[in-house]
């Protein structure tokens, strides 16, 4: 790495701040307005997810021997089958359309699940701190030091994989993020003065968690769960990589990565588009996550 | 301090406990695991005397801590799927070739990392800042597996560089560390540019350039010194996601670690080496943590007064 610049800070330093270049323009825009990343996500992952079983051009799961391997349509196919088709002769841009469904509802329903556990312990452990305090943290402590993968592999190996399973993984990932971040917050808004009043004006203690303290942490936890929808769908994605994903034959994008893996010399679209979807997805999401953070919550730091 | 290390310590047994259980809850809410060792026309006579034999008629919890007891010999079953293996010893074979690629793999990702992470703080605001952001971005949305394949499609089956899959020498191991490191680039790159933003804003950096020490002193030798803590203590985390990551990426290379085993146990449903893999990834990941939690205490005395508060970012 070179050495930076010595003429380097004087210039901010008298607070002349040095004209934007033109790349962190576009970059400046592409943040301010999150419109490219909404229309991004909207083509890729919930359009389809939504409409799949109309708009799809073919069957997901039934392929068509005859059409085995066929590249994409500016690599030597045809626009019967824009992204070509895998080893079985299914159509890869449905199957894509069809695991969309699959990303979205997992990272909706996991999201859900695990940030509803996670704020009610936190709010809870915030609240009335004690030892109902120090018994969620620790389970915070003890979720966090367990890697997401590595449930999944005892889950998968216990029970088999199943909707189900994903979900807990999830949740079970997530919750703990949510409770340490609202108690946190709740830590410091429960010695405000109008919780102290609503205390002396006899509300309960549910009352006031719900309709004092709650409203002033939602701008986190709409934040965070952006945040995280990105993260989700990958870990899905690498659970369904690893054949611990949904079961087959529903395609998810991961097990469409998979499929294409030994395969790479000579269908190269087989892993290509799928991932490249997931790639796409998650910088969309993870740019309006970024987006709403600046918006909503600036204080938020998650790495 | 002492007070802090006890406290540490006594927390990450804990935590390990709490893993013991889980792991031994799930091993047994899968049903019953003679199912896996008996044939489909086994009498219930038969059955009941290999759930003897095993120890499976007993009570849960005298059964858990039969388990514990084991588990602390270093004995946690034999290997169904490798006969005359046990589990623990499947999990040693194959963890020097995980640690080989995760090594290399934080190396890699550190060298690129901090660099970048400190040249964004000090270009804030300007072309290299939004580069490093960019990175951050695309760290954290190109999944590590696809990550692999692309790698190999473009350096070993089009321009034929590295090679495809298994372990051997360096050049083995160049794509896979990449595929693993990535992701971590993101995050560590983020952390060291706001570190370095930090500890820019001080007094004593403001003091090195009034002395007249070269720029490229002040930055990477009096700030860096300093803004290197914070990514440090991140490091727990990272070898969490080393392990966790060579799950996948091991997979994707064919390399054979533990976590190759790990898949390799699933489909085989080997439960034992699953949870030998599980817990010996379990104990390292709460041994790195508690090693950095301690060398953090060391170097900033504020978190040894500070209770739990901040123990990983």
């Amino acid at each position: 790495m070179n050495n930076p610049p010595p003429e380097d800070t004087p210039a901010e330093s008298l607070g002349v701040p040095a004209p934007p270049h033109l790349l962190r323009r576009i970059w400046l825009n592409l943040r301010s307005y999150p419109l490219l990343s909404v229309f991004v996500l909207l083509v890729l992952l919930v359009i389809p997810a939504l409409t799949a079983d109309w708009l799809a051009p073919h069957d997901p799961t039934q392929g068509v021997i005859m059409d085995r391997r066929l590249p994409p349509v500016f690599f030597g196919g045809t626009w019967e089958y824009p992204l070509g088709t895998d080893r079985l002769g299914r159509d890869i841009l449905s199957r894509i359309m069809y695991g969309a469904r699959v990303s979205l509802s997992i990272s909706l329903v996991g999201i859900f699940v695990g940030g509803l556990l996670g704020v009610t312990l936190g709010l809870l452990a915030g609240y009335f701190r004690g030892w109902i305090d120090t018994i969620i943290m620790r389970l915070v402590e003890i979720s966090l030091a367990l890697p997401a993968i590595l449930l999944a592999l005892v889950l998968a190996a216990a029970s088999g994989p199943s909707f189900q399973t994903i979900i807990i993984v999830v949740a079970f990932v997530l919750w703990a993020l949510y409770a340490r971040q609202v108690r946190g917050e709740v830590l410091s808004i429960r010695e405000r003065d109008y919780v102290a009043r609503a205390r002396v004006a006899g509300a309960s203690h549910f009352r006031i968690m719900v309709r004092h303290i709650l409203p002033n942490v939602a701008n986190t936890i709409i934040v965070l769960a952006t945040l995280q929808v990105g993260s989700v769908i990958i870990l899905e994605a690498a659970l369904s990589f690893l054949g611990l994903g949904i079961p087959r034959p529903t395609p998810a994008w991961g097990m469409m990565v998979a499929d294409g893996r030994q395969l790479i010399v000579s269908a190269w679209w087989i892993s290509f588009f799928p991932g490249l979807a997931i790639t796409l997805t998650v910088f969309s999401l993870n740019l309006l996550g970024d987006w709403l953070r600046d918006r909503l919550d600036p204080k938020l730091e998650i790495v | 301090m002492q007070r802090y290390l006890v406290y540490r310590v006594v927390q990450s047994l804990v935590t390990l406990l709490a893993i013991s259980v889980i792991i031994f809850g799930l091993s047994r809410l899968s049903g019953n695991p003679v199912d896996a060792l008996l044939p489909d026309n086994a009498t219930p006579q038969e059955a009941a005397v290999v759930m003897h034999e095993w120890g499976l008629d007993r009570p849960l919890h005298v059964q858990y801590l039969a388990f514990i007891r084991n588990a602390l010999r270093g004995n946690l079953g034999d290997s169904l799927k490798w006969p005359g293996e046990t589990a623990l010893g499947m999990v040693w074979q194959r963890l020097p070739a995980t640690l080989q690629l995760g090594g290399f793999a934080i190396i890699i990702s550190t060298l690129i990392a901090i660099p970048i992470g400190v040249l964004a703080a000090v270009n804030k605001g300007r072309l290299f800042d939004s580069f490093g952001k960019m990175v951050a971005l695309l760290g954290q949305a190109v999944p590590p597996f696809w990550l692999g394949i692309v790698l190999i499609w473009t350096f070993s089956v089009h321009w034929n560089v590295f090679p495809t899959s298994g372990r051997g020498g360096f050049e083995h191991m160049v794509l896979p560390a990449i595929a693993m490191g990535w992701y971590q680039v993101a995050a560590l790159m983020r952390l060291t540019r706001s570190s370095t933003l930090e500890v820019l804003d001080n007094e004593y950096i403001k003091l090195a350039r009034l002395k007249g020490v070269p720029e490229w002193r002040v930055i990477w030798v009096h700030a860096l010194r300093n803004a290197a803590i914070a990514p440090l203590t991140y490091f727990g985390v990272i070898i969490g996601y080393i392990f966790t990551g060579s799950v996948v990426i091991e997979t994707v290379f064919a390399w054979p670690g533990t976590g190759l085993l790990a898949i390799e146990a699933i489909r085989a449903r080997d439960y034992p080496v699953v949870q030998a893999v599980v817990l010996t990834f379990a104990v390292v990941f709460i041994i790195a943590n508690l090693i950095v939690d301690i060398l953090y205490a060391f170097v900033d005395p504020r978190i040894r007064y500070n209770d739990n508060e901040q123990s990983t970012p």
